[in-house]
C-alpha cells in the first residue's frame, strides 16, 4: 500500500467515468424494467384467480431463491443457446437483473398495497366510491407513500450488485478500476478507491432516501 | 429437344448467379456475418503480447493482427467492404461457450488446439507453439518442477495450464497448493505480494508478464523443457468448412509469403522472444499451396 | 446453434465428486459465516441503540461501511487489500501459512458483511418496542443490562426473526461470490466442470436446482421458527 499515486486515478479518469457510466445505465435500465415486471407481477400476486397468483407466487419464488451471480451466467452462456443468436454481455446481465429485480419489486410493491388497512378501503366502498376511484384515491397514494423509500433503498442495492457483472466482462466501474490497478502496478490502491466510490455514492443515496422520507411521511 | 435446352439453359443460368457471394448460398459464420453486416471478434484482456487491451483501450496483439488479416479476405469473400469488426473480451471460462453459441465468431486469444476442445470446436491452422511455464519471484530459489513441492501456485480457473499442473501434482505427488485466480492480473497480484511463490500460465503470457512489470529483474520464467505441447491457433465454430476454408487460406498467405515473420517480430520481440526453428518449420508446412 | 446433451456428465467420476465438494464448501461457508454473524450483528444491533453517543456511532460507522459498498468489493477488500494493511509479517501469515486462504477469507467477508445487515434487523426489532416498556422496566429498579436482557432482547429479536430469516437465505446466495477470489464453492465447481466437459446446461441446472433446494429447506426452517417465535397480538410479517 506504500506510495499511492493519485495521479494514476487522475490520468485514468475518462477509463474510469466510462465504467461508471455503464454501471449507472445498467442500474437505470434495470430499475425500469424490474419495476415494470414488478407491478405487473404484483397485480399478479393481487389476482382473484387463484392459477394467475400461484403463477406470480411461483416466480417470486423461483428467482429470490437463485443467486444473482448464476442467473447472470445463465443468461451470459445459455440463453443464446435456445434463442439460436448471439446476445451481448451487457444485454444478458440487464435481462437477468430485471427478470431477478422484478421478483424484489414485486414483493416490495404488494406489501405495500397490503400496508394500506381493510378497513379503509371499507369505508371507501361504503361511502359509495366505486373499486377503482377506492384504489385510486385512497389505496394507491397511500401504498405508494409506504412503499418509495423501500423501493429507492432497492434501487441503491442494484446499483451495488450491478459489480457483479465483472464476471462476464462487461467493463463496468469495478472491471474499469481493476483494469487501471493492474496496468498501473496499484491493484490494492484501486481496489480502495473503488470501495470508496461505492461507499460515497450509496451513502450519500440512502441519506437522500431517509430526508424525503421525513419530509413525505404520513 | 427445345423444353430440355431451355431447362438446361435455365440451371446453368442459376449456376452462373449464384456464385460464393450469393446470400442463399451461404451458411454457417460467413451466412451469420453477411446478414449481421459484422464479424465480431473475441478477445482477452490480459494476455500480452498476443491479445489484451492496448493503451487506446483497444484489443491489439500477435493474434488481434491475423484475425484482422482474416476478417479482410471475409471481407472480399464476401464483397462486402463495409462489414463492422465488433470486439467481445472473453475469459478462459467463457470462451468456448461464447463461440459456440454465437456471441463471437472467431476466439483470438492464446487457445490451445486439442481434440478434447475439437468436439465442441474447430481451429484454424496453428499459429504459435506454447507451452506451460513457471513464474517466480528471484527471491523463491524455484528452479524446476520439482522445487514446486509443497508451495502455493496458482493457476487460471479454467485454463488448460490448470489441467496439465492438477495431473503433474497427483503424478508427482508433489502437494502444491492450489490457488485458483480468475485470470493473469490476480495472479500476478498473488505473486507480486509473496501469497503464492509461482504461477503457472502459457510462455508467451508468462513472458510478457516479467517484462510487464514493475521490476521485471525480480521475477524469472523458470527455463528448461517446457510442461506441455500447446499450439494456439484461432478458435472458430464446428461444422463450418466454408469459413475456415477463408481463415486458413488467408493463413497460409502470411505463412507463404514471409509477412508472419514481421508480424511475430513485431510482438513477439517486445517480450524477448524469438522464432525458434519449431516455429519456422511450422509456418512452412502449412503454407499450403493456392 | 446446436447442442448436445449429455446429462451422465453430472454423474461421471470426478464431476459428481467435485459438485459435492462444490455443495459442501458452499453449505460450510454459508453456516459458519451465519454463525458469525448473528453473534456479532447482535452486538453492533445492542450497540446502536446503547445510551452512550460514541459506542452508538461507533456502531452506526460500522452498518453504514459494510452496508454501503457492493459485496464482491468486500471480498476483494478482504483478500486483496486486508494483508497489505497488516505488518508485514502478519500479513505474510495471513496470505501463506493461514490454513485454506480462500475459504477463512471468504468466511470474515461474508460474516461481516451480513452482520450489518442483522445489526440493522436487531436494531429495527428493538425499536419497535414501545419506549415506555424499557422506561418502565428502569423505574421499577432493573439494571439497563437487566432491561436488554428480560425485556428488549426477548422481544425485539422476536419482531425481528421474520427479516433474519430472509438474511439467513441471502447468505446462501451470497456464498456464490466466493468464487471471485477462487474458493471452489457450488457455483465455482459447476463452472469448472462445463469448462471440462463444454457441457454447461447440465451443470448450470444442476447448480440452481441445488440452490432451490437450499432456499426451501431455509424458507421452511425459518417458518417453523417464525410461528414458535411469533408474538401473540403482534403483525410479524413484516416488509422484508
Amino acid at each position: 500500500m506504500s506510495g499511492f499515486d493519485l495521479g494514476v486515478i487522475i490520468r485514468s479518469l475518462p477509463l474510469l467515468l466510462e465504467g461508471m457510466g455503464v454501471s449507472l445505465l445498467l442500474t437505470v435500465l434495470a430499475i425500469a424494467g424490474g419495476l415494470s415486471l414488478g407491478a405487473v407481477l404484483a397485480v399478479l400476486r393481487l389476482s382473484r384467480l387463484r392459477a394467475v397468483r400461484t403463477f406470480a407466487a411461483t416466480y417470486v419464488v423461483l428467482f429470490r431463491s437463485l443467486p444473482l451471480l448464476l442467473l447472470i451466467f445463465w443468461f451470459y452462456f445459455l440463453i443464446p443457446l435456445f434463442l439460436g443468436h448471439p446476445i451481448a454481455g451487457f444485454d444478458a446481465a440487464l435481462i437477468a437483473f430485471v427478470l431477478f429485480e422484478a421478483a424484489f419489486f414485486c414483493e416490495i410493491i404488494r406489501s405495500g398495497i397490503q400496508s394500506v388497512r381493510q378497513g379503509q378501503i371499507m369505508a371507501g366502498l361504503a361511502t359509495g366510491l366505486p373499486y377503482g376511484a377506492v384504489m385510486r384515491a385512497i389505496v394507491l397514494p397511500q401504498a405508494f407513500r409506504n412503499m418509495v423509500p423501500v423501493l429507492l433503498l432497492q434501487c441503491i442495492n442494484l446499483f451495488k450488485s450491478t459489480s457483479l457483472v465483472y464476471v462476464v466482462g462487461v467493463r463496468d466501474f469495478l472491471t474499469a478500476a481493476e483494469i487501471v490497478g493492474t496496468r498501473d502496478h496499484q491493484l490494492t490502491e484501486l481496489y480502495v478507491f473503488a470501495a470508496l466510490v461505492y461507499f460515497t455514492l450509496c451513502f450519500g443515496g440512502a441519506r437522500l432516501v431517509k430526508r424525503l422520507e421525513r419530509r413525505y411521511a404520513l | 429437344m427445345v423444353w430440355r435446352l431451355a431447362l438446361s439453359a435455365a440451371f446453368l443460368a442459376t449456376l452462373a448467379f449464384a456464385g460464393p457471394a450469393s446470400a442463399d448460398d451461404l451458411y454457417g459464420t460467413l451466412k451469420k456475418v453477411n446478414d449481421s453486416g459484422k464479424i465480431v471478434i473475441g478477445h482477452n484482456a490480459d494476455s500480452p503480447p498476443f491479445s489484451y487491451i492496448g493503451a487506446n483501450g483497444k484489443p491489439e496483439g500477435y493474434t488481434i493482427d491475423l484475425c484482422h488479416r482474416v476478417a479482410e479476405d471475409v471481407k472480399k469473400e464476401l464483397k462486402r467492404p463495409d462489414l463492422k469488426i465488433e470486439y467481445v473480451s472473453l475469459t478462459p471460462v467463457n470462451r468456448i461457450p461464447l463461440l459456440v453459441n454465437g456471441t463471437v465468431d472467431m476466439v483470438c486469444a492464446t487457445t490451445t488446439n486439442n481434440f478434447t476442445r475439437q468436439r465442441q470446436v474447430d481451429y484454424l491452422s496453428t499459429m504459435y507453439i506454447s507451452g506451460a511455464r513457471i513464474i517466480t519471484r528471484a527471491d523463491t530459489g524455484i528452479k524446476s518442477l520439482a522445487d514446486l513441492k509443497g508451495r502455493p501456485v496458482t493457476v487460471n480457473q479454467g485454463s488448460s495450464n490448470e489441467q496439465i499442473m492438477k495431473a503433474l501434482d497427483e503424478q508427482q505427488k508433489l502437494g502444491i497448493r492450489f490457488i485458483n485466480t480468475k485470470d493473469n492480473p490476480q495472479a500476478w497480484a498473488s505473486l507480486e505480494s509473496s501469497r503464492s511463490d509461482a504461477h503457472v500460465t502459457d510462455e508467451p503470457t508468462a513472458y510478457g508478464l516479467v517484462v510487464a512489470s514493475k521490476q521485471p529483474d525480480k521475477y524469472l520464467v523458470v527455463p528448461g523443457p517446457r510442461l506441455s505441447f500447446d499450439p494456439f491457433a484461432i478458435v472458430v465454430r464446428r461444422d463450418d468448412s466454408a469459413f475456415r476454408l477463408v481463415g486458413n487460406k488467408a493463413l497460409a498467405d502470411l505463412y507463404r509469403s514471409g509477412e508472419i515473420d514481421k508480424i511475430y517480430e513485431k510482438w513477439l520481440s517486445t517480450i524477448g522472444m524469438s522464432m525458434d526453428p519449431e516455429t519456422k518449420t511450422l509456418f512452412k508446412v502449412q503454407a499450403l499451396p493456392e | 446453434m446446436r447442442y448436445s446433451w449429455k446429462w451422465s456428465a453430472v454423474l461421471t467420476d470426478p464431476y459428481f465428486d467435485w459438485i459435492i465438494s462444490g455443495l459442501e464448501l458452499t453449505l460450510l461457508l454459508s453456516l459458519i459465516s451465519w454463525a458469525i454473524a448473528l453473534v456479532l450483528g447482535c452486538l453492533i444491533g445492542i450497540a446502536r441503540t446503547a445510551e452512550t453517543k460514541w459506542i452508538r456511532s461507533l456502531a452506526a460507522a460500522y452498518v453504514e461501511c459494510f452496508r454501503n459498498v457492493p459485496l464482491l468489493v468486500i471480498f476483494f477488500l478482504w483478500y486483496f487489500v486486508a494483508p497489505e494493511i497488516l505488518p508485514r509479517n502478519a500479513g505474510l501469515w495471513v496470505k501463506r501459512d493461514l490454513p485454506f486462504p480462500e475459504f477463512w477469507t471468504s468466511v470474515v467477508a461474508l460474516s461481516t458483511y451480513t452482520a450489518a445487515m442483522v445489526a440493522e434487523q436487531v436494531r429495527a426489532g428493538i425499536e419497535a418496542i414501545p419506549r415506555g416498556q424499557a422506561n418502565a422496566a428502569l423505574a421499577s429498579g432493573l439494571t439497563r443490562w437487566q432491561v436488554y436482557r428480560y425485556i428488549l432482547l426477548p422481544v425485539g429479536l422476536r419482531i425481528a426473526v421474520p427479516a433474519l430469516g430472509n438474511e439467513f437465505i441471502n447468505i446462501f446466495k451470497n456464498s456464490s461470490l466466493a468464487l471471485s477470489i477462487g474458493l471452489l464453492e457450488l457455483t465455482s465447481r459447476t463452472r469448472q466442470i462445463s469448462e471440462y466437459t463444454y457441457q454447461p446446461l447440465e451443470m448450470f441446472i444442476t447448480a440452481s436446482a441445488v440452490y432451490f433446494v437450499i432456499a426451501m429447506l431455509t424458507t421452511a426452517i425459518m417458518m417453523a421458527i417464525e410461528r414458535r417465535s411469533r408474538l401473540p397480538g403482534m403483525i410479524t410479517r413484516a416488509t422484508r
